[in-house]
């Protein structure tokens, strides 16, 4: 007896635009899209989009409940985890952990301990099931090591997702070099470290053919570059949360230490930028960066808390606002959601398409809400947007054809 | 309620301030950002009496008798913590002081569950010293005590603010002059600008009282930012001197330097040494301050800081006393029901 799943009065999502109709899924993958014959049971998605499952690039924490209610099916996780990933067995485990409702992608540390210096077993990692390598929550500051990864990781043909942040200029800052950070006499470091970062690791993805990946870009500067190597054909592509295209560091005021992210927030031009960018195709990837912390990380001076944010709850409604502000079409921003993500990590998912694993999301991208710290889903409750009001939810989600109870 | 008490109340002139705690509405003194111009001068005008009061040989008030200070240093001082101790005594206040950098912080103890056995002990007011800009926010905002902020990290440090403006208004008064603010002066602060709290409560306090500031320092010492708030930035001390009415020297803040700044003291001196072929560019008369502790031969030759009529160093630590006093007493005065400050701030 096969599992099948029917939807019908959908607004389907698909990769050219949105389309009435339903969608028809076997075995855990989409068989029929458009006009679906009716059947028994089928589930009536009353006008609402149907979308794929966000696939959530670069997360810090497996945290089911908040990726469910984010719309989240598919997560890539960073190695920063107590074990560090780098280890092929660790590996192995991570890769298990999430199913089979939320399936996780483990990108393994390019280094030994994260440390920067020798490389980790990334071929062996990635036959235990990474499906590509990172830098951690920091670059890798010695660039002949770096030289080396990006060589070892075009020939094994994974994607280095690399954190550009220059370690000598950046030193123990907290904020971005400004204003708000004299005002609050915050150490702070001025937003060249990114593009100086962005600088070297573009230079030597384009000497050895890697495919890079900058989990985030977050500067008028860097983002010029990512600009310019797309344009050269260097294999390139560029992240950013919804913080950095949300929020200003004035988002920083009184000390809130919901909004120490790394990289810290940026200046009002950079964030226009970043939209800027989203809007012509120079960024690739929107992803939460989800790292939930409790008060033990934040309740603490603004440069003694932890960096990070708890972001899989707001990722989708944060993101559509680009499409309110019609910076991005519904299927653009899908592409960055989703589909984008599917290509990095080599996943045959991301999109609504016969053949494709039948991740789901019914989505409400007018339902309002609030944003609430205190009644979050996720392990904590550290989002910068705490107390905003937001519109877009999740209304339904399914991961291989099957529901996830919400 | 004692007569001490009624006589601070009144002692300021009515109907230069707005009506009891309307004149100072704040529960805490965390930072010069948050007070308003006539706030400042109303702070000022409070010290004056106790002043007046330390420079008697029975140096005392019951202002403040049954109350406990708790002087709580995350961060090692001598001079704040002395100053703040004195003027807690000379109001009667019982004083107690915790020198956290050697305490249970250092076994692991956060800062929050310091604030709150802190609160538990029934302190009336808690002074605070911390090395992390910000710190002292967040513990006033888990105590139901006035917080007064000594100085967080490279934020904040109000109440030198507050000391200087009452140091140089008096040395003006001195030499004749009448206003009650700095309006039309020029106000050169030189050092370690980037890592001094003590640089950011004066830009804020010297401009809300009429002054323009100048900053000078070497680019590594210097903020981002700075005409954003209203301050003019140099590189060339003498150029930052040029008529400039008074001269603000810093410290070399090497305890919060990681990597090197400067090539050498000695190098340092010879760009932003303040020596007295250099204070002639300056205008005639020029004040010179420093904060202390002071390095002599680096920032500030002796001949300089030790000048009668120019340099008042010594007159600014001595306002010390008498506005941490002033700010012991405004702050305590809902606590104290004093006739018009008994409500919720």
């Amino acid at each position: 007896m096969s599992a099948s799943l029917t939807i019908n009065n959908a607004k389907l999502l698909t990769a050219t635009g949105i389309e009435t109709g339903g969608l028809r899924a076997e075995n855990g993958v989409i068989t029929d899209i458009g006009d679906v014959a009716k059947a028994d049971g089928a589930i009536d998605a009353k006008g609402q989009l149907l979308a794929p499952g966000l696939i959530d690039f670069g997360v810090f924490a497996i945290d089911k409940p908040a990726f469910h209610f984010g719309g989240i099916t598919r997560a890539a996780l960073m190695p920063d985890q107590s074990p560090i990933l780098d280890y092929p067995a660790r590996v192995n485990y991570i890769a298990k952990s999430g199913k089979p409702d939320l399936w996780v992608h483990p990108l393994a540390a390019a280094t030994a301990g994260l440390s920067g210096r020798e490389l980790a077993e990334i071929a062996l990692m990635r036959d235990a099931g990474a499906r590509g390598v990172a830098t951690g929550r920091q670059w890798i500051a010695d660039s002949g090591t770096m030289l080396r990864l990006l060589q070892y990781a075009a020939m094994l043909d994974l994607v280095v997702v690399s954190h550009a942040e220059d370690s000598g200029i950046a030193g123990d800052a907290v904020a971005t070099a400004g204003e708000m950070a004299t005002r609050l006499g915050l150490p702070s470091a001025p937003s060249e470290a990114e593009s100086l970062a962005i600088a070297r690791d573009i230079a030597l993805a384009e000497m050895t053919g890697a495919r890079l990946h900058l989990r985030q870009v977050t500067t008028a500067a860097g983002l010029q570059l990512v600009r310019e190597a797309k344009s050269r054909g260097v294999n390139v592509t560029a992240g950013v949360t919804p913080a950095h295209f949300m929020l200003s560091d004035l988002a920083t005021a009184e000390f809130r230490t919901f909004a120490r992210l790394s990289p810290p927030l940026r200046s009002e031009a950079d964030r226009q930028a970043v939209i800027a960018a989203i809007g012509e195709g120079v960024i690739d990837v929107i992803a939460s960066g989800h790292d939930p912390r409790g008060p033990e990380d934040k309740r603490l001076p603004f440069a003694d808390a932890e960096a990070g944010m708890a972001g899989a709850e707001t990722l989708l409604a944060m993101s559509l606002t680009l499409v309110r502000d019609k910076v991005l079409a519904m299927e653009e921003l899908f592409q960055l959601l989703a589909g984008n993500p599917a290509k990095l990590l080599g996943v045959n998912a991301g999109v609504l398409a016969v053949g494709a694993e039948a991740d789901l999301a019914v989505i409400d991208p007018e339902k309002p809400w609030v944003v609430d710290s205190r009644k979050m889903a996720a392990t904590a409750g550290n989002t910068p947007f705490d107390g905003g009001p937001t519109q877009g939810r999740v209304t339904a989600l399914y991961k291989g054809g099957k529901a996830i109870a919400s | 309620m004692t007569s001490s008490q009624t006589s601070s109340a009144r002692s300021i002139v009515s109907g230069r301030y707005p009506a009891g705690q309307l004149a100072f509405p704040h529960r805490d003194l965390l930072g010069i950002a948050q007070l308003e111009r006539h706030e400042i001068l109303y702070l000022l005008e409070s010290a004056e009496q106790w002043v007046d009061l330390n420079r008697q040989s029975a140096k005392h008030s019951d202002a403040l008798a049954g109350l406990t200070v708790i002087n709580a240093f995350f961060e090692n001082s001598t001079r704040t913590l002395l100053s703040f101790e004195i003027a807690g005594k000379r109001l009667g206040a019982d004083v107690v002081n915790m020198h956290a950098a050697q305490s249970s912080v250092k076994k692991g103890e956060t800062l929050i569950d310091t604030a709150i056995t802190l609160n538990a002990m029934r302190a009336d007011a808690i002074v605070i010293r911390h090395g992390s800009s910000g710190a002292v926010d967040l513990i006033a905002s888990k105590v139901d005590c006035p917080v007064l902020n000594a100085g967080d990290g490279q934020h904040e440090h109000p109440t030198q603010a507050l000391l200087d403006a009452l140091a140089l208004r008096n040395a003006l008064r001195q030499r004749g002059e009448t206003g009650e603010d700095f309006t039309g002066m020029t106000v050169t602060i030189c050092g370690d600008i980037l890592h001094s709290r003590v640089a950011r409560s004066n830009i804020l306090c010297l401009q809300a009282l009429g002054a323009s500031v100048r900053l000078c320092a070497p680019p590594a010492l210097m903020p981002a930012g700075v005409e954003a708030i209203g301050a003019e930035p140099f590189t060339d001390f003498d150029a930052a001197l040029s008529g400039s009415d008074v001269v603000m020297m810093l410290r070399l803040q090497t305890e919060r330097m990681e990597g090197q700044f400067i090539p050498s003291a000695r190098e340092y001196h010879h760009l932003y040494g303040l020596t007295k072929d250099r204070l002639e560019s300056a205008a005639p008369d020029a004040l010179v301050m420093h904060p202390g502790p002071m390095n002599r031969g680096v920032e500030i030759d002796s001949d300089v800081a030790d000048m009668l009529d120019r340099s008042i160093i010594t007159a600014q630590v001595e306002m010390g006393v008498a506005i941490r006093m002033a700010a012991l007493d405004i702050l305590t005065r809902r606590r104290r029901k004093v006739a018009g400050w008994e409500d919720e701030a």
